[in-house]
């Protein structure tokens, strides 16, 4: 994307609480967040080529640990911030280590039963997840002794957090590392026999999706006042990684456009369509038939063949 | 934990044996669909969802019970085809593109299914024939869960016959084994997709009437199901019905079994021992191709 | 062509009388009444969402879309059934369509989901259905008010029916593990353990199980009844499962085990359940007949739970809306009439709200019997204005942790 594009999107998401309702900002917080999510989730699915079905585990529980640091011990989230993104991050390792013993099926397979089991955890251990009435009463932080619970103070709060991991996600995506991520994607035997550990980058990969998902998770906590095990459910990383999907995986503006889709559909063309499922079903079928890559690369080849310059740009390209 | 009266092993048993025969009809079709194909079919759990509810409807249409599973097979088995024709073989060398179409396509069977037949949860009539029990000492059968284990068998059994002993069997054996070499050997590849994919959403139609007069049909019968489908595929080992056949009765005792002895992990249960198993054999039980 | 006109020109013609006209009350009153409603109508809880659906539809239809002299628009948001969606619809309806009360939602988790951006916002709710019983207990909400029940609200005194009437000692409990099937076993097992019998077993199947083969053979045959406290399908297919396994043992269940909702679903295997619930479309009062007639002939069905629930909700809006003359674009004293609308009545009797914003109401304890060809809720006692703590003394009753798993603790538990 060059500058100038960047520089209207950037100047639009400063200016939209200035002439959008308050319905509409609170619309745009859930996407940035959801957008961050699915970004986190692009890390293994679009550059590793690790598809995993099981990521809303870690948004759900850096939502959780936050949450219960503060209810069950009082922390702030001064603390209690760095300590929801430590858990998860380690729990990323180690469920790292498990998850990493299969590619392709077997990992989708994996980090779906991790999550399942999470899942089955925060419906179960009731002392501590307060089970299906989910945990109440939270609060959102007040950095520098500001009110985040306003409409714009928090849109602005989470566009501030959207926009610094988004910059720390391009710098992973365009650094050597991130060359070395995307050729143990498409070519990991010659990756290996270049003398790559291709084990190692994706681990790595592993957990730096595990602590993006977890700063989502905070966001998401902050933004909802309130957590249920239906957040580390199945249904929700399906849909993120649709999102994804949907987007164009490997993509850096995809899991965005992705995001603002799935959720523009869930929570405002519902408003008018009743069966929003169905029509959620059938744009995905679209995309896919369509613009197989994804939303993104398939407009950005549109646009490419329209204006008969340049060539189409190829997967795994920002 | 264990001082259970007899009784208790034996309906359990049973009980893991019934939970398993569904569960191969749920998970044959996914994995020769998978094993041939290398497509995750993501939409399996609304074909049985599906089966299921086309089977409701021939019931109270006054079809008897084989001549519902068998129209509600059917019934699958030509919308699987179309599907297979017209949205999965455009995607053959696009593993996320398909897992975005099934997952869109199991959207678009669950809330048509909840238009059509409302969300109301409704049941399957046990046929006429198969209901009450059979009393062994203390323990008690219901006559229809054991015709369940012997229906699952039967299809096992033809199943079995069908990829052993018969042309087209041995034609998706090869390609199971190796697809390049099938093609250049002269096996028409296309119509074998086609043929095995109607044949998974068959079994997967059939299995949802099996089922219905167990698990009954309502929406989220489809979620509930998928998991355990790739779980038991998983566990045998993807492409292999073998494995399939021997990793539903697998799952079904310890879903069973684990859920009676040991309550508090009645959530997880099902998937504990699945991490083990692929974290330590991650091509399954009985698995040719690497997972 | 002509009438067509002729008619769309009266129509504008009385739409500008009707501006025009000097009204007693003030402008902002020609504006409609606007209701939000949540509800489901995706995924699993969409027939309860439906079921709600058809009860707020009846209740306007009857009063024409008018309530205290003045239009109702009513604004209907598909949560899908999780806590989420159900913030961000509800902040639709605040935010986008500025409603002046929000009727719903369906699940306790979206209740507690949005109970702190209800306090926030000051947004009169009123829930026809999410029972939790702490919403209206330990951590009230000024903005909430419920006018169904609380979980447990109708299985204390069935525990007493149980003891008293029914003579039985021992009782093998299953339920829904999570915690609405928590609350309403716990209120069955509290009173009943307290008029004298034993709780001897308590399963808790999961609440996506697969089978429920695997539960019956696990229930204790020398047990008087089993209390069976489940909610949606899951009611249905384990009393299907029970009597398959030839378990012929007498069933209690809470309300939504054999809700009307889901008995028209049932077969034989649901004859001669006892429940208890505020509610059945079988209580013999012209009021109850004239809904359920009503009902049927909308919808095809006997109303239950979530079709009265709703219902009440239209009824106690426009109680409330009343009293306050229709200007219910003040909040405050919107929302205290809806706390204190004295005797509101409706198909279930005349009932009360408490100081928590709970009903107190009638409870019915219902027997299962086929009439006419279907299932239905045959009442064989009526306990009176039945409160959300029973007889018990509510600061005590506050004090104690809310119901659930472990409390109040199993001491009679047989291995």
């Amino acid at each position: 994307m060059n500058r100038r594009a960047l520089a209207v999107c950037a100047g639009l998401l400063v200016a939209m609480p200035f002439v959008a309702g308050e319905y509409y900002i609170n619309l745009a917080s859930q996407i940035l967040i959801a957008a961050l999510f699915a970004l986190s989730l692009n890390l293994l699915v679009g550059y590793g080529g690790l598809t995993s079905l099981g990521h809303a585990a870690y948004m759900g529980v850096a939502a959780y640990v936050s949450g219960w640091l503060f209810l069950k011990f009082g922390f702030g989230h001064l603390a209690s911030a760095p300590l929801a993104l430590l858990v998860t991050t380690l729990m990323a390792a180690v469920f790292g280590l498990i998850a990493l013993r299969a590619s392709g099926i077997g990992f989708l397979m994996i980090t779906l039963a991790l999550g399942q089991v999470l899942w089955g955890l925060a419906f179960r251990w009731v002392t501590v997840t307060n089970g299906d009435n989910g945990l109440s009463g939270l609060t959102r932080p007040m950095p520098f002794g500001i009110d985040l619970n306003g409409a714009n103070a928090f849109y602005f709060f989470t566009l501030i957090i959207f926009a610094a991991s988004m910059v720390c996600i391009v710098a992973f995506a365009n650094s050597a590392f991130g060359s070395v991520l995307r050729g143990t994607r498409d070519q990991p035997r010659r990756m290996l026999a270049l003398g790559h550990n291709v084990w190692l980058v994706r681990y790595l990969t592993f957990i730096s999706a595990g602590f993006w998902a977890a700063v989502s998770g905070l966001l998401f906590v902050y933004y909802h006042k309130f957590i249920h095990p239906q957040a580390l459910g199945l249904t929700n990383s399906a849909e993120t990684l649709l999102m994804v999907i949907a987007g164009g995986s490997g993509t850096l503006i995809g899991p965005i456009v992705g995001a603002a889709i799935v959720v523009l559909l869930k929570n405002y063309v519902s408003a008018f369509v009743e069966r929003w499922t169905m029509l959620l079903g059938f744009v995905f079928l679209f995309i896919v038939l369509f613009m197989p890559d994804g939303v993104v690369p398939g407009v950005q080849r549109l646009w490419a063949r329209l204006t008969g310059k340049g060539r189409a740009p190829q997967r795994g390209q920002p | 934990m264990f001082d259970k009266p007899l009784a208790f092993w034996l309906i359990q048993s049973l009980n893991s044996f019934s939970l398993g025969g569904l569960l191969f009809l749920l998970s044959a079709g996914f994995s020769l669909i998978f094993g041939l194909m290398r497509i995750a079919n993501l939409s399996h759990g609304a074909y049985f969802m599906l089966g299921a509810y086309i089977g409701l409807s021939a019931l109270r249409a006054g079809f008897g019970f084989v001549m519902a599973m068998l129209l509600a097979g059917l019934a699958v088995a030509i919308l699987g085809g179309l599907i297979e024709r017209f949205v999965i073989r455009r995607l053959s060398s696009n593993p996320l593109g398909q897992v975005l179409a099934t997952l869109g396509i199991s959207f678009i069977i669950a809330d048509g299914c909840l238009l059509y037949w409302t969300g109301d949860p409704q049941q399957l009539a046990t046929p006429e024939l198969l209901r009450g029990v059979f009393r062994v000492g203390e323990a008690v059968f219901p006559k229809y869960r054991v015709a369940v284990i012997g229906i699952a068998c039967l299809f096992a059994i033809g199943l079995w016959l069908l990829l052993e002993k018969t042309r087209i069997g041995a034609m998706i054996r090869a390609g199971v084994d190796d697809m390049e070499m099938a093609r250049g050997v002269g096996i028409p590849v296309s119509m074998l997709f086609t043929a095995v994919f109607c044949l998974g959403s068959f079994l997967a139609g059939v299995g949802g009437v099996l089922g219905g007069p167990i698990l009954s049909v309502y929406p989220g019968l489809d979620t509930d199901m998928l998991p355990l489908a790739l779980v038991v595929v998983i566990l045998g080992g993807v492409g292999s019905l073998v494995g399939a056949f021997v990793g539903s009765f697998i799952i079904g005792f310890v879903y069973t079994f684990g859920q009676t002895l040991i309550p508090d992990l009645a959530y997880m249960i099902l998937f504990l021992p699945m991490i083990l198993v692929l974290a330590l054999r991650p091509r399954g039980l009985f698995g040719r191709i690497s997972a | 062509m002509l009438i067509k006109s002729l008619r769309a020109a009266l129509c504008a013609a009385g739409a500008v009388a009707a501006t025009l006209l000097p009204l007693q009350s003030s402008h902002a009153q020609t504006e409609p009444i606007r209701i939000g409603f949540l509800t489901v109508r995706t995924g699993a809880l969409a027939a309860g969402g439906k079921q709600m659906e058809e009860g707020i539809q009846l209740f306007l239809k009857e009063r024409n879309n008018m309530i205290a002299g003045r239009k109702v628009e009513l604004i209907i948001a598909d949560t899908g059934g999780n806590p989420a969606g159900a913030k961000t619809k509800t902040q639709e309806l605040v935010e986008r369509n500025k409603v002046h009360v929000i009727i719903g939602p369906l699940a306790a988790f979206e209740a507690l989901a949005i109970d702190d951006y209800i306090r926030q916002t000051k947004t009169p709710i009123v829930a026809p259905s999410a029972a939790a019983e702490d919403l209206t207990q330990r951590k009230p909400n000024p903005w909430f008010v419920r006018t169904s029940t609380s979980s447990a609200q109708p299985n204390q005194p069935l525990g007493e029916y149980a003891a008293k009437t029914l003579g039985y000692k021992r009782v093998a409990i299953i339920a829904d593990d999570f915690a609405y099937g928590h609350e309403t076993a716990s209120g069955f097992q509290r009173v009943f353990e307290d008029n004298g019998g034993k709780v001897v077993q308590k399963l808790w199947p999961p609440l996506n199980v697969a089978d429920y083969g695997s539960y019956v053979g696990q229930l204790k045959g020398n047990v008087d009844a089993i209390y069976a406290g489940f909610a949606g399908a899951n009611g249905l297919r384990f009393l299907k499962q029970l009597r398959e396994y030839g378990n012929k043992l007498p069933v209690l269940g809470s309300a939504t085990t054999t809700d009307e909702g889901i008995l028209k679903q049932m077969g034989d295997e649901a004859l001669g359940v006892i429940s208890g619930s505020w509610y059945s479309a079988a209580i013999d009062t012209p009021e109850s007949k004239r809904f359920v007639a009503a009902a049927n002939k909308e919808f095809g069905a006997d109303p239950g739970y979530y079709t009265l629930g709703a219902y009440s909700s239209g009824v106690l809006v426009e109680q409330a809306a009343k009293a306050v003359n229709g200007k219910v674009e003040d909040k405050e004293a919107f929302m205290k009439a809806l706390r204190n609308p004295g005797t509101v009545k409706d198909a279930r009797g005349e009932w009360k709200v408490d100081e928590y914003g709970n009903p107190v109401q009638n409870i019915y304890i219902r027997k299962v019997e086929r009439k006419g060809g279907k299932l239905v809720n045959t009442v064989v006692k009526t306990y009176p204005n039945v409160s959300q703590f029973w007889t018990y003394e509510p600061k005590a009753f506050l004090a104690a942790p809310v119901y659930s798993r472990d409390v109040p603790p199993s001491k009679n538990i047989e291995p």
